[in-house]
């Protein structure tokens, strides 16, 4: 536990993505099997202790501390395992397992978690008597499975590649067939034994992305050397169905970084079940289809990361896969072929499947350039149809690059369709961290509801998004001594910039340009929107902020169907 | 006689009638009794004010030498009466100069114990409980989650820390007036022989704690143009400093801060600190308690902090407990509530 423990509070502190990387190699370097990896299962979320509950913790710390005081308490530090781990009382120390007594092992608690339900909370209770102040922190983030340490497991699996001098895609492509502690992925990385099996029947196959097109790209590419089609608002998703030992159909569901949800899209699961092909993997856009139509990201955000999926949420957000490859076929590896070999074979797969939850991507017909971005201008008039809004941009496929995991130079290309751009007020600014954390380098921005250039007006500027990218660092220090220079209130960590009106009624405040890939309806914000990755994309130190954009003027984009 | 005869809460802070004095008011006032030097107890602009010797030569080092119409010094120990209630001072054990001050009259002793803490510290005084009827005190810690660890092992965390990156210049944010004495004081015992480099703000601070007879070692200011010598050294700062832009300017620093507030990790996330020492000025849960019960006191008041659970507390022991919701009182731990002279903000 206290290695664990010195690792979940360097971690908590450091706020480098370098740094996290560093100490977590060091961890993998230092601290033996198998404590190292139920570490690792902890940090990816691969553990869950169904029957340790908060409720179990509340009901432990009021066995031994005053609930009036527990409350108060709770109320100030506003998070449940780090009030418990400083609340609770040391035992007297002729009580305390001596210094000859072995200290607590990670995996200990992991199999006393795993046990029965009924002397759970007098082990916990134990743990937290032998532990000091950090280690009953450690342990109940562990136990609560919330460690929130700004840790993602594809960052735990980056260190892990970093550790072995491997490619974090080589992880993922083992990671699940694998199981805690993970004996033999150590081993591997450590060079004593051969890569693991990946065991795993239905395993996920690292994705192929996509470069950004530039503009010197077009000279030196040919477009009868590609092949183009939507690009879909949606996320990325990876159907694998495999056969187990039992010849049981497994069917899994990948995010792009190799993370498994098929849990909370049981409609996709059962639709899936139905395709007469016993194997097979397919890489395709996760979209929220109603009355055949496609729903913006907005929509399907509403039903990703539920840790509940009720029959609701089935049947007023159904999912459905739009396929634009297939990876392999009856045991079948494609991934060495074409793309356009690759594309007959998924047509043919589509088309036999016969499922109400999975359809083709459309190809876009072009022979020049120039066609393309004319229907990546219009995707509504070439063939989209009413599923324009769902449209980011087009795709280039290479139709003969094979199916390389990363993002290979020169095969793919993405074409997103320009950004929106207001011209908003600052109004908040807030430090960033890491690096950043002596620079004012979010800010938030607002728009006119009113008329700014009346002067009696009731002219108010509404908050319309928050930013932290899109400048320069020369930007960035200019923006910070605008901040600093301009401060007139400050609430705990934000400050308020000036934006009110000057003596003679003009407005004051400065002007920055938001550029922004779409729009939403949001009940959440006071203005009734959310931008979709909004960022400073120019500082108009030249524009009057009463000639900053209007509300109507997003309204009026919310209207014309975008985002 | 009751606590209420002898004192009132008045919009400026505590008043007694029958001696007409303030207690630490947060306003200009006729005449004033200080408990310390932290800028939100000692204000300038009173007509009279009476304090320790050392409080005074704070007030004057920050106010300037006109900050009161006049001023009179009171040793620890030493008495005085004021329209019939006798009044002293003693040690508080918060900062050089701090005291708590004991009013009597006719057998009825209250006393209010300005800001205090329990454990030791080489720069001042320790604090001395005084049997009475009426405590009035300070509740900035007073939760049962706040447990000060020994500020000793803080700082030996500070010079593993120094010693695991020998590279990277630490930047300690230590409160200008008291925490950043003694967390010299403190390094020094641990050993520490290197210079210390200090900020402009907390430079004047320090020479009047030397004046006073307390060696510090090595300490230089900083020095921009020599930067470059800070690698794998202390440089001492108000915490405000972390977050300016001159914390920018060295290269690549670990960022501590000395606080009570350390304890709670979201305080020292949103501060970018990554090396929280929790190293307080102010009485802990157990502190405040254990003060209680050796005063022996019936009643407790609670001035400024957290105060509902320490009267919560007192009240189940068959104490009579009150808040009496002074405003006005920052919290220096915090900082950013208080305004420090900035002193030159280039060093």
């Amino acid at each position: 536990m206290k290695d664990f423990t010195l690792l979940l509070d360097r971690l908590s502190y450091e706020h480098g993505r370098n740094a996290k990387l560093r100490i977590l190699c060091d961890f993998f370097a230092h601290v033996p099997d198998p404590e190292r990896g139920y570490a690792l299962a902890a940090l990816t979320g691969a553990l869950q202790f169904k029957q340790a509950k908060p409720g179990l913790l509340r009901a432990l710390i009021a066995t031994r501390v005053d609930p009036v005081l527990f409350d108060l308490s709770y109320d100030f530090v506003g998070d449940l395992s780090e009030t418990i781990a400083l609340l609770w009382p040391a035992p007297p120390s002729d009580t305390r397992p001596g210094s000859n007594h072995p200290p607590l092992l990670l995996s200990e608690v992991i199999h006393g978690l795993s046990g029965g339900k009924l002397d759970l909370p007098g082990r916990i209770a134990a743990w937290l008597d032998a532990l000091d102040e950090t280690g009953r922190w450690a342990l109940l983030k562990l136990v609560t499975g919330a460690l929130r340490i700004g840790v993602s497991a594809r960052l735990a699996k980056t260190a892990l590649a970093d550790y072995g001098g491997r490619q974090v895609d080589e992880i993922e492509t083992v990671w699940h067939g694998l199981a805690p502690p993970y004996l033999d992925l150590f081993a591997w990385l450590e060079g004593r034994e051969g890569r693991p099996d990946a065991k795993d029947p239905a395993p996920f196959h690292p994705a192929m992305l996509a470069h950004a097109i530039e503009g010197q790209d077009f000279t030196v590419l040919k477009p009868e050397d590609f092949r183009a089609e939507w690009k879909w608002d949606g996320i990325r998703i990876q159907v694998v169905i495999g056969q187990d030992d039992h010849g049981a159909r497994v069917t899994r569901l990948y995010t792009r970084t190799g993370e498994e949800i098929a849990h909370t899209f049981p409609d996709l699961c059962a639709a899936l079940d139905l395709i007469p092909c016993d194997r097979f993997a397919l890489d395709g856009e996760l979209l929220i289809l109603r009355a055949g139509r496609v729903q913006p990201f907005s929509v399907l955000q509403q039903r990703l990361n539920r840790k509940v999926v009720s029959a609701k949420l089935l049947i007023d957000f159904p999912a459905h896969i739009r396929a634009y490859d297939l990876l392999s076929e009856a045991g079948e590896d494609l991934r060495p072929l074409p793309f356009q070999e690759r594309r007959t074979r998924l047509e043919t797969f589509v088309s036999k499947a016969q499922s109400d939850r999975l359809d083709l991507s459309p190809e876009i017909p072009f022979t020049t350039f120039e066609d393309l971005a004319a229907a990546r201008a219009n995707p509504a008039s070439h063939g989209a149809g009413e599923d324009a809004e769902a449209i980011e941009g087009v795709m280039l496929k290479q139709e003969q690059s094979i199916y390389v995991p990363g993002r290979p130079k020169g095969l793919w290309y993405k074409w997103k369709r320009d950004p929106f751009t207001i011209d908003a007020v600052l109004m908040y600014a807030q430090r960033g961290h890491g690096k950043r954390s002596s620079l004012y380098s979010d800010y938030t921005f607002g728009v006119w509801r009113g008329d700014p250039q009346a002067r009696e007006g009731e002219a108010q500027l509404v908050p319309v998004g928050k930013a932290y990218f899109g400048f320069t660092d020369e930007e960035l220090r200019q923006l910070d001594h605008y901040v600093r220079a301009h401060t007139v209130n400050r609430y705990g960590p934000v400050r308020v910039i000036d934006h009110g009106r000057d003596e003679e009624g003009a407005v004051k405040g400065l002007v920055l340009e938001i550029a922004f890939e779409g729009l939403n309806r949001s009940s959440r914000h006071k203005s009734g929107l959310a931008m979709r990755f909004p960022r400073i994309s120019r500082i108009r130190w030249d524009k009057p902020a009463a000639e900053a954009d209007r509300i109507e003027a997003l309204e009026g984009l919310l209207r014309g169907k975008v985002g | 006689m009751r606590a209420s005869d002898l004192l009132a809460t008045t919009p400026a802070g505590l008043y007694c009638a029958l001696g007409d004095f303030h207690i630490d008011p947060t306003r200009a006032v006729a005449r004033a009794l200080i408990t310390h030097a932290h800028s939100d107890h000692a204000r300038r602009g009173h007509g009279k004010v009476l304090a320790t010797a050392e409080t005074l030569g704070l007030m004057a080092l920050r106010h300037g030498a006109d900050h009161a119409g006049a001023t009179q010094a009171l040793a620890y120990g030493e008495t005085l009466d004021l329209g019939g209630v006798q009044i002293s001072f003693h040690p508080a054990g918060h900062v050089l100069g701090s005291a708590q001050i004991r009013l009597e009259k006719d057998g009825f002793i209250l006393v209010v114990s300005g800001d205090y803490k329990r454990e030791r510290d080489p720069t001042c005084p320790a604090f001395e409980p005084i049997r009475c009827h009426t405590f009035i005190t300070e509740a900035t810690f007073g939760l049962p989650v706040f447990h000060h660890r020994n500020s000793m092992g803080e700082i030996e965390r500070l010079l593993a820390s120094l010693h695991l990156f020998p590279e990277r210049p630490h930047l300690l944010g230590a409160y200008a007036l008291g925490k950043a004495q003694r967390c010299l004081a403190l390094l020094r015992e641990a050993g520490h022989a290197a210079p210390i480099f200090l900020h402009g703000a907390v430079e004047k601070l320090t020479s009047f704690y030397e004046q006073t007879g307390l060696d510090f070692g090595r300490i230089e200011k900083l020095d921009p143009a020599r930067r470059k010598e800070t690698k794998g050294a202390i440089i001492l700062c108000p915490p405000s400093a972390l977050g300016d832009p001159w914390a920018r300017k060295f290269d690549d620093p670990v960022l501590s801060f000395a606080s009570g507030w350390m304890r709670i990790r979201a305080f020292a996330r949103q501060r970018g600190v990554e090396l929280p020492l929790v190293i307080s000025d102010h009485a802990d849960w157990d502190g405040l308690l254990t003060t209680i019960s050796e005063t022996g006191c019936e009643q407790v008041l609670v001035t400024h902090g957290e105060a509902e659970a320490l009267v919560h507390w007192a009240r189940g022991r068959g104490l009579s407990a009150e808040p009496l919701h002074l405003l006005g009182y920052g919290d220096e731990e915090k900082e950013d509530s208080t305004s420090e002279p900035s002193g030159d903000g280039s060093a």
